[in-house]
């Protein structure tokens, strides 16, 4: 898993969800909605964020707790896309 | 519908009394612009600001017996002082006026504090026996009307609005922080407590009984369930419903001036509107408030209903810009910091009927807590319905059918509906359980607070204070019965009647009346059998049973659509730039509350693209509503509301 992917998206979730409040950042094994960091309107808020700045593409059926519960997760989704686009353009 | 307050000590001069009295009087001259009226005695003072609507000629207050030993001052309606009045008649009572105030006077004169017990209405009151030296202060059972009290240098003070008591001199506004974390949990304080420090309101059907050295608050009724329920046979229910909602609204259409009503086009007050209909024989008129967004505005359903009835209606759109130039005074009125907009269409409201002459209005509000209307009932079902098989992904797409107004929610796969509202599952007997999701949404926004009020509410739960006010019977109630209580008990009193009622209506000199909170509807509505209020996931059943032939079926089968504003974004215009300074990192650190920083990131993202999020909106809101709050109270450099000319 890249170090800088979860960086960027731990700051990501600081800027946006928690307003710089840096004091509060979750772990990266924390859950994102138990500990009411993102609502409904979070989740989709996160799925524009990483399309946008990563340039992936997410399918609906993707938008799961296991993929987007914590930065671990998110992360690990994240530069699983961006392998897979990769391997895609190299074939 | 009135102003009242006043004084209980030694120590103030004759002079010095009339001149608090007066001013006091004076900051609700927007609940009374008809009248003033002083009282003074020894060591006790009652001022009147007197909205006229019964007994038009003779009904001055502070009312004084025949015989000069009760004094009354008073705020609200009696609906059955006809009833009461012929019978103390029959019992040799003689009558000097017309109006319901004398009622109160001859009632109390035979049985004392408990004739609150008598009377079916809404009031605020403070009754001065001079025999026994006993001020009395007494509020109607659902908290239609407010009044407020506190203690300053050994003497007790009241008034119908904290401004009233803050003309005292000594007394300054201070915010105090434990409302404030009630309000971002609940949205409203948890009575007695005041968003102001050190003033109390007295809780809905309370009396409180003032001597000297003495002080008593006691209950007078309680909200009971379950009490012979659930035995009524099949179609009873509908038809004792329907009865009792007739005479509700037959008794509050009773005035010496013209009665209109709200009509927002859902089935509450639709009914309402239908059932006044035939009884308003100079023709009813109707009021609604349209909206420039598709998504909130109701008004094609307000003119089905007004042509069906062949009635007058008028509705008044409110564009993003009149919401934000409403809103400062708006919280001015409110009294409190609120978490949404809404109020502020509804005071937009009450000044345009009061325009169009109208001092008195019907309104459905109170249907959708006694018949279980709120979307939170419904949510609290499926919740446990989800529960009982954690595993499926079948169960959580229930949840898109209750908010088909809430596209993100309709975007969310069943794994996430199911995260979302499954707070509290694993914990079906918690008595706080059906509000946990709202409570989660609203408390997020706590983030917003700034060092030193976290510090302050250090080790504080509200949620742990609000679960210690239930009474011991809470716990043998069905769960819906449970989230009934909790809604009407907190949420009606402390946001509902308050915020988006009386004071909005009233900083434009209009009376609300609530035929559903008629407590004998309330009672009998109580006693129903919870699934003939919520059947499967039909909310208002038996109301809706009881609508059947009296509506068009497209009001009468309308899913439940609650009343919303559009929030921050109505801010983003030139008509919301002033109050968006409030949220700099200057002014919010100049204040002191909430985190300078988060709060100038949240201007910056509702900047970038207007903010979607509940929690996002329910900070904005309710950071502005605190800081303009504090402008109004404690700085006093916010304009206050002019009583509206008319």
């Amino acid at each position: 898993m890249s170090s800088s992917t979860k960086a960027e998206i731990r700051v990501f979730i600081i800027e946006n969800f928690l307003f710089g409040d840096e004091t509060q950042a979750p772990g990266d094994e924390v859950s994102l909605i138990e500990n009411d960091i993102v609502d409904s309107t979070g989740i989709l808020e996160l799925v524009a964020y990483l399309e946008e700045h990563f340039g992936i593409a997410i399918a609906d059926p993707e938008i799961v707790p296991e993929n987007f519960d914590n930065i671990a997760r998110l992360a690990a989704f994240t530069d699983g896309k961006l392998r897979h686009g990769l391997a895609a353009k190299a074939s | 519908m009135c102003a009242i307050a006043g004084f209980f000590g030694e120590g103030l001069s004759p002079r010095e009394a009339n001149g608090l009295l007066k001013s006091m009087a004076d900051t609700l001259a927007h609940r009374g612009p008809d009248a003033e009226g002083l009282f003074t005695g020894k060591g006790v003072g009652l001022a009147h600001r007197r909205l006229a609507i019964v007994g038009l000629s003779d009904g001055l207050q502070p009312m004084q017996s025949a015989d000069g030993d009760l004094c009354l001052s008073y705020n609200g309606e009696i609906f059955n002082h006809l009833e009461l009045r012929a019978d103390l008649e029959s019992r040799g009572h003689r009558f000097r006026t017309g109006s319901d105030t004398e009622v109160i006077l001859h009632l109390y004169d035979e049985m004392g504090p408990d004739c609150v017990e008598m009377l079916n209405g809404d009031f605020a009151f403070a009754l001065w026996d001079r025999r026994l030296r006993r001020l009395m202060l007494a509020r109607d059972r659902m908290g239609v009307r407010p009044l407020y009290h506190t203690r300053h240098e050994g003497r007790f003070y009241f008034a119908s609005e904290v401004k009233g008591l803050l003309e005292i001199q000594g007394i300054e506004a201070k915010l105090d922080p434990i409302a404030l974390d009630q309000i971002f949990t609940f949205w409203a304080p948890l009575a007695p407590r005041t968003a102001f420090e050190g003033i109390k309101e007295l809780p809905p059907a309370h009396i409180m009984l003032v001597e000297e050295g003495r002080v008593e608050v006691r209950p007078y009724w309680r909200l009971e369930f379950g009490l012979d329920a659930h035995t009524a046979p099949n179609g009873e229910d509908t038809e004792e419903i329907r009865a009792l909602l007739s005479d509700a609204t037959r008794i509050r259409l009773r005035a010496d001036v013209e009665v209109g009503a709200y009509l927002s086009g859902g089935l509450d007050s639709a009914l309402i509107t239908t059932l006044a209909t035939p009884l308003a024989p100079a023709g009813l008129r109707s009021f609604g408030i349209g909206f420039d967004e598709e998504e909130y505005d109701e008004t094609p359903f307000q003119s089905i209903m007004a042509s069906r009835l062949g009635i007058r209606h008028e509705h008044l759109v409110c564009g993003q810009d009149e919401i934000a130039s409403a809103f400062a005074d708006t919280i001015y009125h409110t009294e409190q910091p609120v978490l949404r907009t809404a109020p502020a269409p509804l005071h937009l409201l009450s000044r345009f009927a009061r325009g169009k002459g109208i001092k008195a209005v019907l309104s459905g509000e109170g249907a959708d807590e006694i018949f279980a209307g709120y979307d939170i009932f419904r949510e609290a079902r499926i919740r446990r319905f989800c529960a009982r098989q954690p595993a499926s992904r079948l169960r959580p797409h229930l949840f898109r059918r209750i908010y088909p107004y809430l596209t993100t929610l309709q975007k969310q796969t069943p794994d996430y509906l199911g995260a979302f509202f499954g707070v509290g599952a694993d914990n079906p007997e918690d008595p706080l359980f059906s509000h946990r999701p709202r409570m989660r949404a609203t408390t997020g926004a706590k983030l917003f607070f700034g060092e030193a009020l976290r510090e302050r509410l250090k080790g504080y739960d509200a949620a742990d204070e609000m679960a210690s006010l239930l009474p011991p019977e809470f716990t043998r109630w069905h769960p819906l019965e449970q989230a009934q209580y909790l809604e009407t008990r907190f949420l009606l009193p402390g946001y509902i009647l308050s915020c988006q009622g009386d004071r909005v209506a009233m900083a434009h000199s209009i009376e609300t009346r609530y035929p559903f909170l008629d407590h004998r509807l309330v009672e009998a509505a109580a006693r129903l059998r919870p699934e003939t209020k919520l059947r499967g996931l039909r909310e208002k059943h038996v109301l809706r049973e009881a609508a059947r032939d009296l509506l068009p079926h497209e009001i009468a089968n309308r899913s439940k659509q609650p009343y919303r504003a559009p929030e921050s974004v109505v801010f983003s215009g030139e008509a919301g730039a002033h109050l968006r300074t409030l949220l700099s990192e200057r002014s919010i650190g100049e204040s002191g509350l909430f985190n300078p920083r988060a709060t100038a990131k949240l201007l910056e993202k509702g900047q970038r693209s207007p903010l979607a999020g509940f929690r996002d909106n329910a900070a904005f809101v309710g950071i502005l509503s605190t800081e303009i709050w504090h402008r109004h109270f404690t700085h006093k450099t916010m304009p206050t509301a002019a009583p509206l000319a008319v």
